[in-house]
């Protein structure tokens, strides 16, 4: 065993290793250990600092994967077959579904072997969003999960060096040969025998964003690292590696216009869309606010909001609906009238008076019910809110901005079942894995379901980590 | 009350753990929390009690510092709690022993020991004092018994009274009908719950020392503390039962109840505290109130000696020694009970009442 965080970064980048993994994030531990375990030296190159470490893994929450029974982390069992319906479901089919499958399938031991790892799993408590059957929830979340991995990482020696930036790929043909790295100013030429990609997506790269988005993009949000800018991807493309789906498909949603452009996470969500009115800027509304349960409509709403004026929202709510949607990380805006709460938002107040009193014109006697679509609707107003609509009356009123949240992105590695990244030719190329979120789009050409990201990245951190080594000591 | 700068952030810090709720899994607070949309002072300084410290919320945390939100549970809530030892101090004056408190503690019990002892020698003499005695009442021809009684009974039923105080003051301030705290059911779980340390468990796998690794030890160690306290305690009141209701005076055999009893939280006094002082040593001061650490070594090292010296006793009880030490034993003890109040004893008051508060909460109110 050997000293891993602290080592000078020349002596582990000077002797090439068997497997180089791009990344620090579930994937690529996934990768690491496996490849560690069955005897390759691997060296892991994490662009973070060991602050923020474990890219968008540090903030997530749980795993979704196939389980036929209830266990101390799941309440009941998620057969393969219904995580194959949900997610053609979610795609819309916009996948490829023989590599989901084999996702799906591959992944009932996930849990196991991450407790293998160390990481430890909370029981079923809250369960917030009704995932407590289908998903298991990290103890602490994702960074606890993160910090496991890095102990296991030190026990098993596998070297690590922080703040490295990969620069660019190095690659002979379909043969990778070196990672150009930047660490504290210098670059390094770091050679390896085989190599990982497991870097992440390219969110916090504005730049790119605008390739699919446009302008508009300048006003996004990222939910998580700034550190997942893309240049591994980049890089490899620009080498003729095989891309896999479109720049604008991400996972977006709508988030607490207040938020951090980066590194908000879980806590700026806006939960109460389905109580509320949502206007724009000009104080018009724009979509079914109760269209559905909230989850289920939790995603389309970043979209919505992208296409609105300056990419921004407001959902207003009276005072009625306090209390019946999980607390916001920053105070609502509150006023005790309507045109006051406009004003305060920097909405226009007379359209959005207007609008209002439309919409409480419309509103239709019935049983409210927040737990589930009541059949409280509107009509004789354009759009029409299906569910929970009541009138907003009942001062004070509160505002929440929203934007859109990026949380990840789509476009990527084409890769088969043995995670083997493609070349333009269609040949994959010889010595080269993707695994996570570069990789994603393979399984989700759009849509999203929670706790999914996870799965991929461990089933296919897994076996890049496996394929690696073999090849490596071959 | 404490501080509004504590209370504030602590506030802040709720309102953004409430939008998360990745902790839930760890301990008592974060379902706690969970029960509440807004947190005003009595909120904060009940879940700040209920904290126990482990840890596991801040390394586990992504709005940690260098992020942003600078989120930091544990440090923040050892601070309120900090205060609130501070505040809820019966009487007012002594509320100024909380500051610099290890200080204090190792002034008062050394005062005390030196005092007690030199009586001892000034009123009894050496001979007496050095004398070697076997059998019924051989202490109290060192020091008589009702003496004994005296000096340690009453600052150890001034301590109850200011406990009583200071928790009614708190259960006022966290919003609590003063009955809940005799709720049967409540009682029982709050009790069991510490009993157990079950919330020095973060989640099962223990806090979190000296980095992010998972371990028991500080609960093994807090549980050596406590239990070997308690027992310490059992012993002697089963003493005073032998002593008054049967008549029948110490020292007693070696196998006798109040003696296992004792020998047994000795040993706990001399595992416990010093497992605590280390671990505390080595941890990150990050999570912590480091202010506090003056006071909890103190107290640390009064509940050592307290185990030390009653052991040391027993052992030499037959020799000449056994004066001098029943002196220094006695007035380490009386150190104890008269900071009682003014020292890190009170998290005990308060951190029950917290966990009893939670017990009702879940339990009864449902």
């Amino acid at each position: 065993m050997y000293p891993t965080e602290f080592q000078l970064p020349l002596t582990a980048f000077l002797e090439p290793h068997d497997v180089l993994i791009l990344g620090a994030g579930n994937a690529a531990m996934s990768a690491a250990i496996t490849a560690r375990k069955m005897g390759a030296s691997v060296l892991m190159i994490e662009s973070a600092d060991k602050d923020l470490r474990g890219g968008n893994s540090r903030h997530v929450r749980n795993i979704r994967y196939s389980h036929n029974a209830a266990t101390d982390y799941v309440t009941g069992a998620y057969e393969a077959s219904e995580y194959m319906t949900d997610l053609m479901r979610v795609t819309d089919g916009n996948t490829n579904e023989e590599l989901m499958r084999f996702m799906i399938e591959a992944s009932e031991d996930c849990a196991d072997w991450m407790i293998e790892q160390g990481i430890k799993f909370q029981p079923p408590l809250s369960g917030t969003l009704g995932l407590a059957r289908t998903n298991a929830f990290f103890l602490g979340g994702g960074k606890a999960m993160m910090n496991s991995y890095f102990k296991t990482c030190e026990k098993l020696g596998i070297d690590i060096v922080f703040e490295a930036e990969v620069e660019d790929v190095e690659m002979e043909g379909s043969k990778f040969v070196a990672a150009q790295v930047r660490h504290k100013g210098e670059l390094y030429r770091v050679e390896a025998r085989t190599v990982v990609l497991a870097s992440g997506g390219f969110e916090a790269n504005i730049e790119w964003l605008k390739e699919g988005w446009g302008d508009i993009a300048e006003n996004f949000l990222v939910r998580g690292s700034p550190m997942n800018t893309g240049k591994v991807l980049r890089s490899m493309l620009n080498n003729g590696a095989k891309s896999v789906g479109v720049p604008e498909q991400c996972h977006a949603v709508a988030i607490d216009g207040r938020a951090p452009q980066f590194d908000g996470g879980i806590s700026t969500r806006v939960d109460c869309v389905i109580f509320s009115v949502v206007v724009n800027k000009n104080g018009d509304r724009f979509y079914d606010e109760g269209e559905d349960i909230w989850p289920k409509r939790y995603a389309i709403w970043g979209r919505l909001v992208a296409k609105q004026p300056d990419q921004v929202a407001y959902a207003v709510i009276d005072s009625k609906s306090m209390g019946l949607f999980m607390p916001t990380v920053y105070s609502p805006i509150q006023s005790d009238t309507l045109a006051g709460l406009a004003e305060q938002l920097g909405v226009d107040a007379p359209t959005m008076e207007k609008t209002i009193a439309d919409y409480n014109a419309g509103v239709q006697p019935g049983d409210f019910n927040a737990t589930e679509p009541d059949g409280c609707h509107t009509e004789g107003v354009e759009p029409k809110k299906s569910n929970w609509a009541r009138k907003i009356d009942t001062p004070p009123y509160y505002g929440y901005p929203v934007k859109m949240g990026i949380t990840f992105t789509y476009l990527g590695l084409e890769v088969n079942k043995r995670a083997q990244v493609f070349m333009n030719d269609d040949k994959p190329a010889q010595n080269i894995w993707a695994a996570g979120e570069i990789m994603a789009g393979n399984i989700l050409g759009q849509g999203y379901a929670g706790g999914t990201g996870m799965a991929i990245g461990n089933v296919f951190g897994r076996i890049a980590g496996e394929e690696a080594a073999r090849h490596a000591r071959n | 009350m404490p501080e509004t700068e504590t209370l504030d952030e602590a506030k802040r810090i709720m309102q953004i753990c409430n939008a998360c709720r990745y902790c839930e899994g760890y301990c008592a607070v974060f379902p706690a929390m969970t029960k509440r949309l807004n947190f005003n002072d009595g909120d904060v300084t009940y879940l700040a009690n209920l904290c126990h410290g482990c840890q596991g919320c801040y390394y586990a945390c992504q709005y940690a510092p260098p992020h942003e939100f600078a989120v930091n549970v544990p440090k923040t809530f050892a601070k309120l709690r900090g205060e609130t030892y501070r505040d809820y101090a019966w009487p007012g004056i002594f509320k100024k022993l909380f500051e610099g408190n290890g200080k204090w503690v190792a002034l008062i019990v050394v005062a005390l020991t030196v005092i007690v002892t030199g009586l001892t020698y000034a009123i009894q003499g050496v001979d007496v004092v050095s004398g070697v005695y076997k059998g019924e009442g051989s202490f109290y021809k060192v020091i008589p018994h009702d003496v004994i009684v005296y000096v340690a009974s009453a600052p150890f039923l001034f301590a109850i009274l200011a406990f009583f105080v200071g928790l009614m003051k708190f259960w006022k301030d966290i919003g609590a009908k003063p009955m809940d705290l005799l709720h049967p059911r409540a009682l029982t779980k709050a009790l069991k719950d510490a009993g157990q340390m079950k919330y020095m468990g973060g989640g099962g796998h223990g806090c979190n020392y000296p980095d992010d690794n998972y371990s028991m030890g500080r609960r093994v160690a807090h549980q050596f503390t406590m239990w070997g306290f308690l027992l310490c305690f059992a012993a002697t009141s089963v003493a005073t039962v032998y002593h008054y209701v049967f008549g029948w005076p110490a020292p007693y055999d070696y196998f006798s109840v109040p003696v296992v009893l004792g020998t047994l939280g000795g040993i706990g006094l001399l595992i416990g505290p010093p497992g605590l002082l280390m671990i505390k040593k080595k941890a990150d001061p990050e999570p912590q109130d480091t202010k506090q650490h003056g006071m909890d070594i103190a107290f640390l090292w009064l509940l050592f000696l307290t185990g030390l010296t009653g052991l040391a006793l027993l052992a030499l009880r037959e020799t000449s020694l056994m004066g001098l030490l029943l002196a220094v034993h006695l007035g380490i003890v009386l150190g104890m009970f008269v900071t009682f109040p003014y020292g890190k004893m009170v998290h005990a008051v308060y951190r029950l009442g917290a966990l009893i508060r939670f017990a009702h909460e879940n339990d009864v109110k449902k």
